[in-house]
């Protein structure tokens, strides 16, 4: 169930303000990081240009500092052979954590993933396992084009044996990221990139924000996680549910706002397994249930949502449940906006699903 | 001055380009087979530089074959591992177990006791020489070919037909393919059935034995057909990179299934000259050779083990049989070929060895290989009472959900549950065995 009411109070942050310490996405998976190699000398930490660099997104810097080149480095170009060598640490008894850069550029190594990490555990029959996790920023909205932006999660939903995790805020990336790297089970780390800096909400045309001005910017020092398999309610109201994860939970949150709707807004956070008690309770309360998310749609997760929720909650729905999700076609560069399923998109289906 | 090239029909003066597909010497028909082509240098005339050397010093072993037994079933030259008698006989009981074993299983699946077997014929010293110049404990990363390991590890072979049988005592729980064993207890990594995936896994391994300060080191085992995959490129780049302490073994046997070496570049180049643009020490080496692949497995051992790098190992030698149960191999080559093969038996180049010794006989060989057979007969009819493929006494239902997470999520458990009351439906008093 919603992790909100029971979330532990952040610390006193090391602000000279005094102010609770308040971390953008980037410096609370960097903070993640840090936490997971200092409490166990078996994380590791790889990937390209991860090591001396830092890594592209700076998520990793300051780790090979810190923690030697034989904890925190740098890779050749091969997303098989990154992906593969956790294997192979994971099966040796260290925590591997690889990064790949974009997650457009996971490929190559999804034989490695869906092949080996996820069934490891099963075809041994427990005798080996690969307690990997494997972090990549994803999404869209940063004009990446095709090969920057795409979400590929549910090539990794339809396999078996690897979990999904998706981060939204700044606390819950630290949480959820530390949850990862000590579960002994291969997980993938979205990142979605557009708010790594700011709480993106899909006006695209209005000032940026950052994170410094939003309530879960505040991520406490040291140790905490959040449970994997537990979503987040983000905003209660009975109009409608949203079914949401990463970026598009503050699109969403913004178009409903500027619309004055009230609706139970469920950051999924983890896709696999999914919190499906959070889902069925809060359709079953609302009647009415729209799907959101940047990933293509034929096939995409919303797909799979969409049949649950059929499936569990036919006799409360008091409309056809919506998808609010990317065209099916590849990512459009100069034409990113209206790929992007924005405030207009949300805002129509939202029209249709409430008109009753 | 060049002759000027003729004129095409369409009138251009440039040759038509033509698509080289390579073709194996002899197929099905051919009854002319000869290997006098390939070269088969003096055993004992290879040099053999210091484990600890440049891997540039490595690059002529790349195109020769290092060779211990000669045709005088004597050994010869710096590369002679001097075994002693009883390191041998050792070496050849393990060959005769692995060849009685294969042969049973075989007929195993053809009695329709299981689905599928793969036996190792012809290549036992590629795993069984090899596997006994490393640590007990040091980690190995094999295919699918690889039966010798575990027979030198001492995994027992009731296990082995349990695993193939898929049956109740199976300890992969009938959840794998027959032969994708695997042994966390004897340092042996689940075998998968995607190729040479196993390959920068167990580089990754030797990285992770080297960020640990470990004293063990990594050794994977690919046959030549899966060097064209992209894993093997990354296992060499990987190895290279961080200098990982791992041997990487291409048993090069001609064959991927039906398609011979040279659709794996075998054709212009070895498959050990792979390692020279690595960087990384490379040996070629007679893969029915015993004595030879003992000492390169050991060289590349000690070498992995001193922090001087890793190495590449082309074992060449031949597929005696044919790739699997499902395989029939007078499809595609000459049934002369096995006899053919210039390098000979393994298991008989090493038994005329001891006897030339003076430490074996035809006698004792003949009693080895009847206890062998009779121990196998032996461990296959207990291994039965644990069931045989599809005869009911396989692992109950609900373990199918199980291993899958470390946990069991909700989705698992409602199918596990579903799952149940199909059983219960269809057999209202029970499931029967």
């Amino acid at each position: 169930m919603s992790e909100t009411k029971d979330k532990p109070k952040p610390k006193q942050g090391r602000d000279a303000t005094g102010d609770d310490r308040r971390l953008n996405m980037i410096e609370a998976i960097n903070d993640a990081l840090d936490v997971a190699m200092g409490r166990d000398e078996n994380v590791v930490v790889f990937g390209e240009d991860v090591g001396y660099f830092g890594g592209v997104f700076r998520c990793t810097a300051g780790l090979q500092e810190k923690y030697g080149k034989s904890r925190a480095f740098d890779t050749p170009i091969s997303e098989c052979g990154i992906i593969a060598a956790a294997i192979g640490m994971g099966a040796y008894g260290l925590r591997p954590v690889p990064e790949i850069q974009f997650a457009d550029y996971i490929y190559p190594g999804y034989d490695q993933i869906i092949s080996e990490a996820a069934r490891i555990r099963y075809r041994s029959a427990g005798e080996y396992n690969v307690p990997m996790t494997v972090r990549t920023p994803f999404g869209g909205g940063i004009f990446g084009g095709q090969t920057h932006s795409q979400s590929p999660e549910s090539l990794f939903t339809h396999a078996s044996g690897i979990k999904t995790v998706i981060p939204a805020t700044p606390y819950d990336a630290k949480g959820l990221l530390i949850s990862c790297i000590e579960d002994n089970d291969p997980v993938i780390f979205f990142e979605p990139k557009r708010i790594y800096n700011g709480p993106f909400d899909g006006f695209f045309d209005r000032p940026v924000q950052n994170w410094k001005s939003h309530p879960d910017s505040v991520v406490p020092e040291g140790h905490y996680s959040i449970p994997l398999g537990k979503a987040r309610l983000v905003t209660e109201g009975d109009q409608l549910t949203v079914l949401t994860y990463g970026t598009m939970v503050h699109v969403a949150k913004a178009v409903l706002e500027e619309k004055g709707i009230e609706a139970d807004i469920l950051d999924l956070r983890t896709l696999v397994p999914l919190d499906i008690e959070a889902v069925e309770k809060s359709v079953k309360k609302t009647g009415k249930c729209m799907i959101v998310h940047e990933a293509t749609r034929t096939s995409g997760f919303g797909a799979e949502l969409s049949a649950l929720v059929q499936e569990r909650c036919f006799y409360h729905l008091e409309a056809p449940i919506a998808r609010v999700t990317g065209f099916d076609t590849p990512y459009p560069h100069s034409l990113e906006w209206a790929f992007f399923p924005g405030p207009v998109r949300i805002g129509a289906a939202l029209d249709k699903i409430l008109k009753d | 001055m060049a002759d000027r090239p003729k004129r095409n029909a369409d009138g251009k003066n440039q040759p038509h380009l033509t698509l080289h597909v390579p073709e194996p010497s002899y197929r099905p028909d051919a009854d002319d087979v000869d290997f006098s082509a390939i070269e088969i240098p003096e055993a004992g005339a290879q040099s053999r530089p210091d484990e600890a050397c440049d891997p540039e010093e490595t690059h002529g072993l790349c195109t020769d074959l290092i060779r211990v037994l000669g045709d005088d079933n004597r050994a010869h030259g710096p590369w002679d591992p001097k075994l002693d008698p009883d390191t041998l006989r050792e070496m050849l009981h393990h060959f005769a177990l692995v060849r009685a074993f294969d042969e049973r299983m075989f007929r195993g699946q053809r009695q329709g006791k299981t689905s599928f077997y793969m036996k190792c014929t012809g290549e036992e010293a590629t795993s069984i020489s090899t596997a006994m110049a490393l640590q007990p404990d040091d980690m190995v990363f094999p295919s699918y070919r690889q039966q010798g390991v575990l027979i030198v590890r001492g995994y027992p072979l009731i296990e082995m037909i349990n695993q193939i049988y898929s049956n109740s005592g199976d300890k992969l729980k009938g959840r794998q393919l027959p032969i994708m064993y695997s042994s966390r207890e004897h340092s042996f990594f689940s075998i998968s059935g995607n190729l040479a995936t196993q390959t920068p896994q167990a580089v990754g391994w030797a990285m992770a034995s080297a960020i640990k300060n470990d004293t063990r080191i990594a050794a994977t085992w690919v046959g030549e057909g899966s060097t064209a995959e992209g894993d093997f490129h990354a296992a060499c780049t990987f190895a290279s990179v961080y200098q990982a302490p791992v041997i990487l073994n291409v048993i090069n046997n001609q064959w991927a299934i039906s398609s011979f070496s040279g659709f794996a570049g075998g054709e212009q180049a070895t498959f050990a000259s792979r390692a020279i643009g690595y960087g990384l020490a490379g040996l070629r080496v007679d893969g029915n050779d015993p004595l030879a692949c003992y000492a390169a497995e050991k060289w590349a051992a000690d070498r992995a083990r001193t922090n001087a790098g890793p190495t590449l190992i082309e074992f060449f030698t031949y597929r005696a049989e044919g790739h699997s149960t499902s395989d029939d191999p007078s499809g595609y080559r000459s049934a002369q070929e096995r006899e053919a093969w210039p390098l000979g038996d393994p298991v008989v180049r090493l038994k005329n060895h001891l006897i030339e010794l003076g430490e074996w006989d035809e006698e004792r060989q003949a009693e080895m290989d009847l206890k062998a057979a009779e121990k196998v007969k032996k461990d296959t009819k207990e291994a039965e009472k644990n069931g045989i493929l599809g005869h009911g006494m396989h692992q109950p239902f609900h373990t199918m959900f199980e291993d899958v997470f470390e946990e069991e999520p909700w989705h698992l458990r409602e199918q596990n549950e579903q799952s149940q009351a199909e059983r219960d439906k269809k057999y209202p008093d029970g499931v029967p065995h």
